[in-house]
């Protein structure tokens, strides 16, 4: 998807009920981050309704997928859980490398694809989204 | 249910699966209807969408020895569902299909019931007393294990019973817990369709030769 992102880099996956939060949240992380930072997006259920949809989760991590690993930023409650059941359905290897961040999804986007951009291991790319959510 | 009187062969899988699955879309109105109260109104939809796909598969489905049986629920569930749910319940059947045997007894069922409540409160961050689907498993689960005459009534009786329980009480995990106090006075949406697959499984194993 996004043949200029350099594959060492930490990939971005943001996964809202809403296809259009998920999209906008996307063009935020371009605008603000470029393009140094694999990134995909997902929306809404199987249907085209408001919901999350673990085969596009799936199909995101793929897209956003690099030897560095991938970070998920989710919105409400089902999008966690059906991001945490995408990474489980992973081949063992490459489970280790995904991490659902508990963050808002926007700025947690934006944070964890500036971060992954200086090309930061996973684990701090996920401490920085993180740091933004009230303790 | 013990596996002498009851053979777990592909009509029983069959019989079992399809009641569930009726049971839950023939009540899909009623399940968006509690969740319009206290939710985002599309658990009913959600599931009669997850269990229509399990029917499309079911001939496939009820073919295969029950822990393969009940594991392809489980993914069918996670994949179509949409909603927190798919996951919720995907992990229930996942779980009971990862430790039931292809022949259960009482004993060994409860076992395997109990171990995927495990999972689902894993799976959910959760436990009983927060106004969740929870609230009917985790009593069910303790009167299976228990075990001991007319186990299939009870077991209907409870999980009906714990489903109603949930009105009192205030949502502190899920969708409803936005709502805090104004939870309490409604049926929990995933407690009602828990309760309503748990009757229908029991009804059915009533209905056996």
């Amino acid at each position: 998807m996004n043949r200029k992102a350099s594959s060492k880099n930490v990939g971005v996956v943001i996964v809202s009920h809403s296809s259009k939060v998920a999209e906008g949240a996307a063009d935020m992380v371009r605008q603000m981050v470029g393009d140094a930072v694999p990134l995909a997006f997902t929306g809404g259920n199987a249907d085209g309704g408001l919901g999350t949809d673990v085969a596009a989760i799936l199909a995101a991590i793929e897209r956003a997928w690099t030897s560095a690993g991938v970070v998920i930023l989710v919105d409400l409650g089902g999008a966690e859980t059906n991001s945490e059941m995408a990474v489980e359905m992973l081949d063992e290897k490459r489970r280790s490398h995904v991490a659902v961040c508990n963050a808002p999804i926007v700025e947690g986007a934006v944070i964890a694809a500036t971060e992954a951009s200086g090309g930061s291991p996973l684990a701090t790319v996920k401490r920085m989204a993180e740091e933004l959510s009230p303790q | 249910m013990g596996s002498n009187e009851d053979v777990m062969d592909e009509t029983m899988r069959k019989r079992l699966i399809e009641a569930m699955a009726q049971a839950v879309i023939a009540h899909a109105d009623e399940l968006t209807e509690l969740d319009r109260q206290i939710g985002d109104g599309d658990h009913g939809l959600n599931m009669k969408r997850g269990f229509e796909a399990v029917l499309e598969a079911l001939p496939a489905t009820a073919a295969k020895p029950l822990p393969e049986a009940l594991k392809g629920v489980g993914t069918t569930l996670v994949m179509k569902v949409g909603g927190a749910s798919g996951p919720l319940y995907g992990t229930l059947f996942l779980a009971l299909g990862k430790t039931i045997s292809d022949t259960p007894t009482t004993a060994t069922l409860a076992e395997a019931f109990a171990a995927a409540v495990e999972a689902v409160k894993a799976r959910g961050k959760s436990q009983a007393g927060q106004k969740t689907m929870l609230d009917v498993l985790v009593p069910v689960a303790t009167v299976l294990s228990a075990g001991g005459a007319g186990l299939g009534s009870r077991v209907r009786a409870e999980a009906l019973a714990a489903a109603e329980a949930t009105k009192p009480m205030k949502a502190t995990r899920g969708r409803a817990s936005f709502l805090g106090e104004r939870s309490i006075g409604h049926l929990d949406p995933g407690a009602r369709s828990s309760a309503l697959m748990i009757a229908a499984v029991c009804d059915a194993i009533g209905a056996s030769p």
